[in-house]
């Protein structure tokens, strides 16, 4: 039976070759009195292995991607990313918001390609390179359905044409680690799946290691590996379920016992977590 | 079709239903024209003074664009500097205000003992006027940049320099370019205000002399010159910010 699904508390043994080992974590925003976002988190995350951390809203998930990141540092605990802690926003990182923020100056090719104008070296982003950069954004663009929109201004495109373009600017650069901070959220139920499908396809693809912030239990269980279950405020890991499920998946998988069976036991968990 | 033709129009029935107005006031209450002179005489006036009038309005249009390049290079970089460090703006910022609290008139006589009479102090008292809106502006642009899109970058370990290319500075050209408008109007009421007071050429320094005549008639021609002039550069500076900056404004436009 390839198809069930295992929920597993957290055990602290941590697994070897991690690519990020977050330990004992404690994040806070405005200083050791202010909010305490995350406490006491801890989690390790294979090299190519797509993670999702579901939880009621505000329950610290974002702070999560800002600390791996870097873009904030821990409280206490320690962050590793392959074997060496986190001092400073990260190279290797691409990232998605709920919000597309594309920049309204620039066209959608001109938004995919801004982060290879910053990532890498004063070589790389010379003229040499940046044909065989332009035609790899082209590429881009259309694996994810926007061919003929490269030249489109943002205003110009539709919320999920803009998120497309988003996510094809968080993968431009190749990079190991992909950061969504609920990338669907805004979106309708149809385009959402569909850039299920996308996401899905571009992973497969490119292999990066993924965590997806949501709060979209079926979201998380189509697209992820293992799925993370954190506490309300302040944030805790409470679950981890490793998801089995054949790839790639579709939409029908989404509607099979096995997989209701598991959106259940999670939203069991996540249950547990409120009336704690 | 007709609401379009009706809306190119009415700024010019407008302008001329005030000068209508402006000539059945004179003609019917008899005014004197050393009083209010009726538009027909302010043309005859400028017909009989074209040249003075033009050389006149040429000298203020230099010192004006003069003292406004000056103020867009100092504006612009003053206001990128103070948007871009908060420590920046916390030092400069009481000190700019106090100095754009200054009537720009009071400091001309002082230019003069500085300069002497002549374009300098016009040209001065232009840029001081005109650089505020600008620096305010282009803070303002900076300032309120949202912290997502320079998350997007400093994900990728952009650092500030990069950030301010290449979001900051983009960001902040729609709030620029609406400044330049302002400073431009601005900065031609500065030259204006020290040719009033310390010059010997300039559209200012004609009324001034043409009011010591007392030929009022020269005087409203030299001002309405002025407000041409003033509409021109408006405008000038309206269609250069709508082919600089045409991603904000669409972006009204699509969400309206």
């Amino acid at each position: 039976m390839q198809n069930t699904a295992k929920i597993v508390p957290i055990t602290p043994d941590a697994q070897h070759q991690a690519l990020i080992e977050i330990d004992d974590v404690t994040l806070s925003y405005g200083g050791a009195y202010g909010v305490l976002a995350l406490q006491n988190a801890t989690l390790n995350i294979r090299a190519g292995e797509f993670v999702a951390v579901v939880g009621p809203s505000g329950c610290g998930k974002s702070s999560l991607l800002k600390l791996v990141s870097g873009l904030h540092p821990p409280l206490s605990g320690s962050v590793k990313v392959d074997g060496k802690p986190v001092k400073g926003p990260l190279k290797i990182c691409g990232m998605a918001f709920q919000n597309p923020m594309l920049l309204p100056w620039r066209t959608a090719l001109s938004n995919v390609l801004l982060p290879l104008e910053i990532v890498g070296t004063r070589k790389d982003r010379g003229r040499a390179k940046w044909a065989d950069h332009v035609a790899r954004a082209r590429q881009l663009l259309e694996t994810v359905g926007l061919k003929g929109f490269e030249d489109k201004y943002p205003w110009e495109l539709s919320g999920g044409m803009q998120q497309r373009a988003s996510l094809c600017r968080a993968l431009i650069h190749s990079p190991e680690l992909l950061l969504l901070d609920e990338p669907f959220g805004a979106l309708d139920l149809f385009t959402r799946e569909e850039l299920w499908d996308v996401l899905q396809a571009l992973w497969i693809d490119q292999r990066p290691t993924v965590i997806l912030v949501t709060h979209d239990l079926r979201e998380a269980i189509f697209l992820a590996d293992t799925v993370y279950v954190i506490s309300p405020r302040p944030g805790r890991v409470t679950y981890q379920a490793a998801i089995d499920l054949p790839r790639p998946r579709t939409l029908q998988d989404t509607y099979t016992a096995d997989f209701t069976e598991l959106s259940h036991k999670l939203r069991e968990q996540i249950a547990v977590g409120v009336h704690k | 079709m007709n609401n379009m033709l009706l809306k190119r129009s009415l700024p010019w029935l407008c302008t001329i239903g005030m000068f209508a107005l402006w000539q059945l006031l004179c003609v019917g209450l008899r005014i004197d024209s050393f009083i209010l002179p009726a538009p027909t005489e302010v043309w005859s006036s400028f017909m009989a003074h074209t040249g003075l009038i033009l050389s006149n309005a040429l000298q203020t249009l230099f010192t004006t664009v003069a003292g406004f390049a000056l103020g867009v290079g100092v504006g612009l970089l003053l206001g990128l500097l103070i948007g871009a460090s908060p420590s920046v703006y916390d030092a400069i910022y009481p000190v700019m205000i106090g100095f754009n609290s200054i009537p720009k008139v009071a400091i001309v006589p002082v230019l003069v003992i500085w300069f002497g009479i002549g374009t300098v102090p016009a040209i001065i008292t232009a840029f001081a006027t005109a650089t505020f809106p600008i620096v305010v502006n282009v803070a303002t642009g900076l300032a309120t940049i949202e912290p997502e899109w320079q998350d997007v970058l400093r994900v990728l370990g952009a650092n500030k320099r990069q950030i301010l290319t290449k979001i900051g500075i983009p960001r902040s050209m729609p709030y620029f370019f609406a400044s330049l408008k302002v400073a431009i109007t601005l900065a031609f009421i500065g030259s204006v205000v020290a040719e009033t007071v310390a010059a010997n050429s300039g559209i200012g320094y004609l009324m001034m002399t043409a009011s010591g005549r007392f030929d009022v008639p020269l005087v409203f021609a030299a001002l309405v010159v002025v407000g041409i002039m003033g509409v021109a550069m408006y405008e000038a500076f309206a269609l250069i910010e709508r082919r600089m900056t045409f991603w904000a404004t669409r972006r009204r436009e699509a969400v309206a």
